[in-house]
């Protein structure tokens, strides 16, 4: 029997320290705190703006996406370009992999154009480690959503949207609704609530739209919503795709937004200062209603100034991670010289 | 060419055999097993195997030699070559070739290189429909004239009931044994890894074990209706176990096999996404795998297999979804069979069985077996050896196994076939 009962923290260096950002999973509370309030340092607390910084000058990150992607994508390349990085994006769904270049071939290649970060968007879960086991040791990446498995920076803007709003997580009550099965960001929401050490996540919807082991992953699982909504803080509604009716897992949108949809008198239901949120892009009348898109309590389109900040935040702590461990080694390479002159 | 093997721990389950006694070998053929030689024999040479064990050749019931065509690394040359370091001197190959072994002319080709490679027993196994496509029968006659021991879908299970029906009516007045697979293509759907709390936290599509329980139970009522012998190939599920112990109490002549992997590892080891780890069934829960190990232990399951699928470095080089499903596993049986009698109280002789009269028994052939008469095909262990599995070592062209780096007890030292040396392991 192999002893591996743990994934190896591939993103972490030897000082502890994120390297990577693969993954909310295996992250300490100081790790998300820490990016939580770097990103407050890049908001303008009056204007709500966010200033460019020279952070990042002279260093080069390339966007390598092998699934197309608008929102996520520009968001990063902002952030990247706030930073004052060096900024190239790749569709990689449509270029080399097609002309038989093998997936690592194509990584080697655009390592040697002098990156010093990947951001990667990829259609198979655990692609961003598969990258990360591969890179140059100098080399940084940064998962911006593999598969079904992770969208951790998405998950950190929503766990910035709800500090906004709620002060603090610990001890609020989360409810996630809809597709939780095939989305890589609740997966990644859910654990950043837990190390925030939310009081309670539930998560509602119907059985053929959840995983089979839900307390694997630390949550409720309610197929009543206005059960599960009951005194709720915060409220995720999830995107529901079109394949999902094709694949018969549901029967229809309209069957959907009857037993599921969020409506007023639902959200009623939840605490009167419950908040409402949503990854988007929202199908209003299938998960959600327009009143409540629309509505007092809805922060949906405050979550997407946030990803700018939280990705310039991620980026920015992961070079100077590198850049405090290279001084590290050397005065460690320093510390050594001098024992050594000593001992002759 | 007359040789002795003295003093060896000799084990052969087909005769009930565990102790020590001297093997005599007349032109390639064992000629008798005890502590006098037969009348007139002076032997040209002698090996004398004191604190070793002196198995008959294992039989593998899958393995992919990777010949013909190029989907799998290595051939049969090199391939037969890291079997006998592992003490396998039978194996069969399932059709999955390219092209498909469903003509004579591929099977032939199997048979030829074989002979001239000469280092093993390879029997080809034929496709059961053209293709492997599920759709139109085989011409299973020929196969079986041309020596495929046996027909089978390799990993691409009949969906059509069918059609599959229809495949088992016709190869029953052939008395040619069937090997069924079992997976529902549309339950498992685009899954990698088993449906539990790992594929769950990692986001991984699942298979759930009903896509083989379904599977298998619908292929059970068929081989009953139909009358035929059948195998089940590479069962990984606890319930799957319990419905071949059932057919078997009402008596339905089959008899089924587990991949040896499947009795060490869990999806446990899939965190970490380690492709090394992607294999087809997937692995499963730790109590599936309990499960599997107590009906190896109860006769339930007859035979361990390999399931030797031999990769291309660039097969694994990609995300695990994406990587080819698979383990190099020829080198890897006997050791990991001996693991489980260290450490997992499995009983030497149910493992040596499973590995050599069983095997044979569902093939219906004279191997595995050390009777007088038989072939010489034999190993000889050094039960006390320590070693470490090591890629660079491996002789598979296939590098792909998750078990590099861990730790054996019990090493093949040499293996016979035919009565010819083949394999001989150099202590360093």
């Amino acid at each position: 029997m192999s002893a591996r009962l743990t994934a190896p923290n591939l993103q972490l260096n030897e000082l502890g320290k994120i390297k990577h950002f693969l993954t909310i999973e295996g992250l300490k509370q100081h790790h998300l705190l820490e990016i939580l309030d770097t990103a407050e340092s890049f908001i303008n607390p009056k204007t709500n703006e966010i200033k460019k910084v020279p952070i990042l000058r002279g260093k080069t990150i390339m966007n390598l996406f092998f699934e197309p992607s608008t929102r996520t994508r520009t968001t990063f390349e902002i952030a990247e370009k706030r930073l004052s990085a060096d900024v190239a994006s790749l569709d990689i769904a449509t270029s080399a992999t097609k002309k038989g270049e093998s997936l690592l071939d194509t990584l080697w290649n655009l390592q040697a154009m002098q990156a010093d970060m990947f951001v990667i968007r990829h259609a198979e879960s655990g692609a961003a480690h598969f990258f990360a086991e591969h890179v140059a040791p100098h080399v940084h990446v940064m998962n911006a959503g593999d598969g079904q498995h992770a969208h951790p920076t998405q998950a950190m803007l929503d766990m910035f949207t709800i500090r906004k709003h709620k002060g603090d997580i610990f001890d609020l009550k989360v409810a996630i609704v809809g597709d939780v099965l095939h989305s890589r960001v609740v997966r990644s929401q859910i654990q950043a609530l837990s190390i925030l050490e939310a009081r309670e996540i539930r998560v509602i919807g119907p059985k053929t739209l959840m995983p089979t082991h839900p307390e694997a992953m630390g949550v409720h699982y309610y197929d009543d919503i206005e059960e599960g909504l009951r005194d709720v803080d915060v409220i995720i509604m999830v995107r529901l795709q079109n394949e999902r009716m094709k694949s018969a897992l549901i029967p229809s949108e309209k069957e959907f937004f009857k037993l599921f949809g969020l409506t007023p008198k639902r959200l009623a239901l939840a605490k009167p200062d419950a908040i409402v949120m949503h990854p988007g892009p929202i199908n209003r009348g299938v998960e959600i209603d327009s009143e409540v898109a629309d509505g007092p309590q809805s922060v949906i389109l405050q979550q997407v100034t946030y990803g700018i900040a939280v990705r310039m935040a991620i980026m920015s702590i992961i070079m100077s991670n590198a850049a405090q461990l290279a001084q590290h080694q050397s005065e460690q390479a320093a510390l050594e010289l001098e024992n050594e002159e000593e001992e002759a | 060419m007359r040789l002795a093997i003295n003093n060896g721990r000799v084990i052969d389950p087909s005769q009930n055999l565990d102790g020590i006694a001297n093997i005599y070998v007349i032109r390639g053929r064992i000629a008798a097993i005890g502590n006098t030689p037969p009348k007139g024999f002076s032997a040209d040479q002698e090996i004398d195997a004191t604190g070793k064990w002196v198995l008959p050749g294992l039989v593998d019931l899958q393995a992919r030699l990777g010949d013909p065509g190029s989907n799998y690394a290595g051939n049969i040359a090199t391939e037969t070559k890291a079997a006998v370091s592992g003490g396998i001197t039978s194996l069969c190959c399932p059709p999955d070739t390219s092209p498909v072994n469903d003509t004579q002319a591929v099977t032939e080709l199997i048979q030829r290189r074989a002979r001239q490679a000469a280092t093993a027993f390879v029997m080809p196994i034929g496709a059961l429909t053209q293709g492997l496509q599920g759709e139109l029968l085989s011409g299973m006659y020929s196969l079986q004239q041309a020596g495929c021991v046996a027909l089978s879908q390799a990993n691409q299970p009949i969906q059509n009931a069918l059609t599959m029906k229809n495949a088992l009516e016709y190869a029953v007045s052939h008395d040619v044994v069937v090997m069924l697979r079992c997976e529902d293509q549309r339950i498992k759907n685009k899954g990698v890894a088993h449906s539990g709390p790992v594929s769950s936290r990692l986001g991984l599509p699942a298979i759930p074990p009903s896509a083989e329980t379904t599977a298998l139970a619908r292929d059970l009522i068929l081989v009953e209706e139909a009358g035929i012998r059948a195998h089940f190939s590479q069962l990984s599920c606890a319930r799957s176990v319990e419905m071949i112990r059932d057919a078997k109490k009402r008596g339905l002549p089959v008899t089924c096999d587990v991949a040896i992997h499947q009795l060490h590892l869990t999806e446990m080891d899939v965190l970490g996404f380690n492709s090394l780890f992607h294999v087809s069934p997937p692995l499963r829960s730790q109590q599936d795998r309990e499960a599997l190990l107590q009906g190896l232990k109860e006769g339930i399951i007859d035979a361990v297999v390999s399931d030797h699928t031999p990769l291309e470095k660039d097969d694994k080089a990609l995300p695990f979804g994406e990587s080819r499903p698979g383990i190099s596993g020829l080198e890897t049986l006997l050791p990991l069979l001996l693991k489980l009698v260290f450490e997992n109280g499995l009983d030497l002789s149910t493992a040596v069985r499973a590995v050599t009269q069983n095997p044979a028994a569902i093939l219906q052939r004279n191997i595995g077996s050390l009777e007088s008469g038989n072939s010489a095909d034999l190993c000889i262990v050094d039960p006390e050896a320590i070693w470490t599995l090591e890629k660079e070592r491996m002789l598979s062209e296939g590098k792909n196994s998750p078990f590099v780096g861990w730790e054996f007890v019990g090493k093949v030292e040499q293996t016979y076939f035919q009565g010819r040396p083949v394999y001989r392991d150099n202590p360093v």
